[in-house]
């Protein structure tokens, strides 16, 4: 049951990030995050972690994506204009993409035989949990992130508000 | 843990950062509560002010016993001072450089130096973390303030470029170090820099570690810029405001350095077999694509970004060094290196000014005429940047060079020498542009003004650049005793 839901999932999560990337248009772009971003929440619960399965749910897939589709509509942003690419890139980066993703997919499933898997369950990880790590062995990172998110704040405004007059 | 350790409360371990961030913050609320028709130069002063009290206590923590604190997650010692202190001191001196020279009609003066302040905090934070999500934390807290400052200049078209090409590169190079932390998570189920080396041996799955370890040297190589990881550099040098690529030419590379040592001694000395061909390699090659790009450019800046490149392959070259060794000439060269690059900056800053009149190197044909001082501390930095004695860059380069060949290879300081020669040749390009008596039918160009703070920031550079270079010996004390944090872990391999 579990790895059913699980190849479904994983299915549509992949389907979701490959069609972001193939269409044009940046709300098409956006609705596709949509169903990667749920179907990431349902593939979290899977692995027993409901709180964060809740909140990718509520913030992501709820606030974070209303707030794309909104200034995506807001900004009548267009259809997206398509240049021909470097020839570099093509040359080299897609053999060398594709060389880098046999590397470490064969690395991977090396090493799975040795580190063994997450079981899909029915066993949760609690907030409890959830709050100790975060408020306690990672209580510095945590507080850290308040700070990287007031710069990319400051940015912002440093970045959007208009040069010159007062 | 032992009882002494637990002794000094956990805030000392990440005081200068608390006060960075206060320092931060103290800007913003300042720059709201003031009257947008106000000058906002005293914000400039209010950071200087806070950096150098982040300055004070970081060398404070000097007095402390080396030690974690927060769980493990930050480690004050000698080393993360060393940087810390170096750090605080480069965003001082870009803090003076753009007090003088930031537009007085710019309306994002708050902001900038709220920036720099900010920035500064994800730097040295780099260089104390051992756990590696405060790491990328911090990276991206240090990133992202240069993103935004690479971009200042928003009314030209470089600037933007500069920061979109800076933003999407950089974030990329983020996105591989980050995967390399998941790896190095699923091999050895801890992200603590200090237990990994403990527990590679007994990992599961070694090329696990292997992948996850060349993913990180991909992000942290992009930051230092070097070659294959050096595309962005010469335009976001290019389009960046000159007192920003003071900053961001030195001081998140030297944090991305100490935190390559940090990984590299302190978290994987057992792979140094591995890793220290691959450091070769890219030493070899970023000095070698660097000083060859160099010799082309007619761009002032460009050209200073490609020797930036190189530059950080000579210091690479110091990684050969056998056991601490290679710490403390990394270190040093850093030191040299920020100095003389700072230096060089602030002087091209202040001549060519915030818009930049002067981009070309025959654009600074006859400084030396119209603005005798200027120019001859543009020649003092040109000549450390070759690395002729009797300034930072030369013992730079020589310890960096002597530490490779002690290290076991000969060869490396020999491809080091070949490309200082080359190097010589583009610098002596600009020297000779700078001396040259100006052409008569230039116009006039005025007098670039030197004010106190930018004053103060030239003799801060010139200062450590000629200290660096006639008495080495203090500073180099203090990057081997640095060096010392990782001798335990480097002994307990063998």
């Amino acid at each position: 049951m579990h790895l059913v839901l699980f190849l479904i999932f994983a299915a549509f999560c992949l389907a979701g990030a490959i069609n972001l990337l193939l269409q044009t248009h940046p709300i098409n772009s956006a609705l596709s995050l949509i169903v990667v971003m749920s179907s990431l929440a349902v593939l979290y619960l899977l692995l027993g972690a409901e709180f964060l399965a809740a909140a990718q749910i509520i913030v992501y897939a709820g606030a974070v994506m209303v707030l794309f589709t909104f200034v995506v509509m807001l900004l009548n942003v267009g259809e997206e204009e398509k240049t021909h690419g470097s020839q570099v890139a093509k040359v080299i980066g897609f053999p060398a993409v594709v060389v880098i993703l046999g590397v470490i997919s064969t690395i991977v499933l090396e090493a799975q035989k040795h580190l063994g898997g997450v079981s899909l369950s029915d066993g949760v990880t609690t907030t409890q949990d959830l709050s100790r790590v975060l408020f306690h062995e990672l209580l510095l990172p945590f507080e850290l992130t308040s700070v990287l998110i007031l710069i990319a704040i400051l940015g912002a405004v440093a970045l959007a508000r208009k040069e010159g007059h007062s | 843990m032992n009882t002494a350790l637990q002794s000094v409360p956990d805030i000392y371990r990440i005081l200068p950062e608390v006060i960075l961030t206060l320092t931060g913050v103290w800007i913003m609320l300042m720059d709201a509560a003031m009257k947008p028709s106000k000058s906002r130069r005293s914000l400039g002063w209010v950071g200087a002010f806070g950096v150098t009290a982040a300055l004070y206590a970081s060398l404070g923590q000097l007095s402390m016993p080396a030690g974690t604190a927060f769980f493990g997650t930050v480690q004050t010692d000698a080393f993360s001072v060393f940087f810390h202190v170096l750090i605080c001191g480069i965003v001082l001196v870009a803090l003076l450089l753009s007090l003088d020279t930031l537009p007085a009609n710019q309306h994002h003066r708050g902001e900038y130096f709220a920036l720099m302040v900010f920035g500064a905090v994800g730097m040295c934070l780099l260089t104390s973390a051992v756990e590696l999500l405060v790491v990328f934390i911090a990276l991206e807290i240090s990133s992202i303030s240069t993103y935004v400052l690479a971009g200042y200049r928003k009314n030209t078209g470089k600037g933007p470029e500069a920061a979109i090409k800076y933003f999407l590169l950089g974030s990329f190079a983020t996105g591989f170090l980050l995967y390399g932390v998941a790896m190095i998570f699923g091999a050895t189920g801890t992200t603590q820099i200090n237990d990994i080396a403990a527990l590679i041996p007994v990992a599961k799955s070694p090329s696990l570690v292997l992948i996850a370890f060349a993913l990180l040297m991909v992000g942290i190589l992009f930051k230092v810029s070097a070659a294959p990881f050096h595309v962005w550099t010469p335009d976001v040098y290019e389009g960046a405001p000159s007192p920003v690529v003071a900053l961001m030419s030195t001081a998140p590379k030297a944090a991305a350095f100490a935190l390559l040592i940090r990984l590299v001694y302190g978290g994987f000395p057992t792979l140094k077999p591995m890793w220290l061909p691959l450091l070769w390699a890219v030493a070899v090659l970023s000095m070698t694509v660097g000083n060859l790009a160099a010799l082309r450019q007619e761009n002032v800046k460009r050209m200073l970004a490609y020797s930036s490149i190189a530059h950080a392959g000579y210091l690479l070259a110091a990684f050969a060094g056998a056991g601490t060794s290679g710490i403390a000439a990394a270190a040093f060269y850093t030191a040299a290196y920020s100095a003389m690059n700072v230096g060089i900056f602030a002087v091209i800053t202040v001549a060519s000014g915030y818009d930049e009149k002067l981009p070309l190197i025959g654009d600074f044909r006859g400084l030396i005429h119209r603005a005798p001082l200027l120019g001859g501390l543009m020649l003092f930095f040109l000549i450390s940047l070759i690395g002729i004695p009797f300034t930072g860059g030369f013992f730079g380069k020589f310890f960096s060079f002597t530490t490779a060949s002690q290290g076991g290879a000969i060869w490396l300081p020999l491809i080091g020498l070949l490309n200082s020669g080359l190097a010589a040749a583009y610098y002596l390009k600009l020297v000779v542009s700078v001396a040259q008596a100006p052409s008569s039918n230039a116009p006039v160009a005025p007098k670039p003004q030197i004010g106190v703070a930018v004053g103060t920031a030239l003799a801060f550079a010139t200062i450590a650049t000629l200290v660096l270079g006639i008495a080495p010996g203090q500073v180099l004390g203090a990057a081997k005793a640095s060096a010392q944090t990782f001798a335990t872990t480097i002994s307990s391999i063998k």
